[in-house]
């Protein structure tokens, strides 16, 4: 049977090695991409605006709108659930549509104007749609909730400009507000809470109609 | 995801020059499916040449009646157009049918038909995949292979083509217009337009490099009854497992394209001169050489059925 000393030995030696590991597994990939590019041309300069303040940025190329949002402007509102265009949380209006903010760069939307959950509403100066999320507990863990309003806000514009769903049963007769409507045009944002019942009745409260 | 360097092109000329003589170098429009890739390492430009700023986000009349479709025109506003709501129903159908509300807010017409299939081993870089790395072989055909293709496909790959829209327009018999390195514009039948997989599933379209897609355009409209169908494992936000895309005039005959099957969209002038005759005989056609998986063997019958469904709806 081992000493506890022995033990202890092993188990420092075990970390030093595995730090080791992780320094050598990590190289390779580090020198690829600094040989590879010029170190120079990976960044680039974007201006936008974002919730009606007008920023310069200095950006890696690689940084998603969403990333931007969230670890350069700190502004965390706008969530990352899956990074992949799956689950809707990064939601964010850009020049007034409802897009991924994930799976667009930031040094795409040079000039471009954004809308974060932020800048819908605060505390004390809700969006309606946030009040009506609040009164009809349209959320459990609220994880997905910025882009579910996000989103909600947007799609009831899509549907006043008359633009059609998968379930508009006449495309030339004018799209129209239903709870079918709302919870097909709400399919990109998923909520694994389940809260979809009262996300509906948030957003038909705000659409003014009744279910 | 790899480093790269970012263009924001000048002009249509311009792009199509630098995407040639760059290596490496990809269009960026909506970024939808690039960017997801690009995550993953299974899409690795070194050079990114942002086509969003070149003024192809247009639809306008064409001089036979038809309508050009700019190659950035994104999806919703395609299928929020009143003309194409009016005489080409189809196409609206089946944007409407494929993604999110988000989604279809950024993803552009061209794009659409250049997206890449989501074959889950494509997906897994654990596995192999002859469409992601040629040659290492395919773990779907004797994997997980219910949503994949039954026609059309090769012993290489059986990957299909995953979208709708390119479906109604393989139907339509639109045609795509690109601009090349060296400045020379070809039209390109949507019908020619992707390429079976054979012995190379990674080169999916007809393309040279530098190429760049202008814009597709629809025939003068040809009236009938439009209908685009898809039977899918969720209601709402998910491929196809079959889509039918349909053009039925009131003497029964008509035009049938079918989604989620093959490498591309699938239609067979010959099965739908069998379309009088009912669905069985078009679809026996139609899928004649069909070589499925036991998972997928299901589609086979789909097809049948929902061109079944769709005649109905044709005659109603």
């Amino acid at each position: 049977m081992q000493s506890p000393g022995a033990l202890e030995i092993s188990r420092r030696d075990l970390l030093v090695a595995s730090a080791a590991t992780v320094t050598v597994a990590g190289a390779p990939s580090l020198g690829h991409s600094q040989t590879n590019i010029p170190e120079a041309s990976t960044g680039t300069n974007v201006s936008f605006t974002v919730n009606g303040e007008r920023l310069e940025l200095e950006l890696d190329n690689r940084t998603t709108l969403l990333d931007a949002l969230r670890e350069h402007l700190h502004l965390t509102g706008t969530k990352k659930g899956c990074d992949h265009g799956q689950c809707g949380a990064c939601t964010v209006l850009v020049d007034g549509r409802r897009i991924n903010a994930c799976l667009t760069l930031a040094v795409m939307h040079e000039g471009g104007s954004i809308t974060t959950i932020e800048g819908l509403g605060q505390p004390g100066n809700l969006h309606p749609m946030q009040a009506a999320f609040v009164e009809h507990d349209g959320f459990q863990c609220g994880y997905c909730t910025p882009g579910q309003i996000c989103s909600s806000v947007a799609m009831l514009e899509e549907i006043r400009a008359n633009i059609p769903s998968h379930v508009t049963g006449d495309l030339t007769a004018p799209a129209e507000i239903t709870a079918a409507e709302i919870r097909e045009r709400m399919s990109g944002n998923i909520c694994r809470c389940g809260a979809y019942s009262n996300i509906v009745e948030a957003i038909t409260e705000v659409a003014g109609r009744k279910t | 995801m790899r480093a790269f360097s970012y263009e924001r092109a000048s002009s249509i000329e311009a792009a199509a020059k630098a995407a040639a003589s760059t290596d490496g170098a990809k269009f960026i429009a909506g970024g939808t499916n690039l960017l997801d890739l690009m995550k993953l390492e299974i899409e690795t430009p070194t050079h990114l040449i942002d086509v969003n700023g070149l003024g192809l986000d247009r639809i306008e009349p064409t001089p036979e009646g038809g309508l050009r479709i700019g190659a950035l025109v994104r999806n919703t506003d395609l299928a929020a157009d009143e003309r194409i709501r009016r005489d080409y129903g189809l196409l609206s159908r089946a944007l409407l049918a494929g993604a999110s509300g988000q989604l279809r807010n950024r993803a552009t017409t061209a794009g659409n038909l250049l997206q890449r299939t989501r074959c889950p081993y494509f997906y897994d870089t654990n596995q192999p995949c002859n469409k992601r790395q040629p040659g290492s072989g395919c773990a779907a055909i004797a994997g997980f292979s219910r949503q994949l293709g039954v026609v059309g496909v090769s012993d290489a790959c059986i990957a299909t083509h995953p979208g709708d829209m390119a479906v109604a327009m393989r139907a339509l018999d639109a045609v795509v217009e690109t601009i090349g390195a060296d400045g020379t514009t070809r039209s390109i039948p949507i019908a020619d337009f992707h390429r079976l997989p054979g012995e190379t599933p990674e080169i999916e379209h007809v393309l040279e490099r530098g190429e760049l897609i202008t814009a597709v355009v629809l025939p003068k409209p040809m009236g009938g009854k439009h209908i685009y169908r898809k039977v899918r494992d969720r209601a709402s936000y998910a491929f196809a497992l079959v889509s039918v895309g349909a053009i039925v005039q009131p003497d029964g005959t008509g035009r049938i394209a079918v989604g989620g099957i093959a490498p591309k969209p699938w239609r067979d002038e010959a099965a739908e001169k069998e379309l009088p005759r009912g669905a069985k005989a078009a679809s026996t056609r139609l899928l004649a050489d069909a070589r499925p998986t036991e998972q997928n063997a299901f589609k086979i019958t789909l097809v049948e059925r929902m061109l079944s469904a769709v005649l109905a709806e044709a005659r109603g």
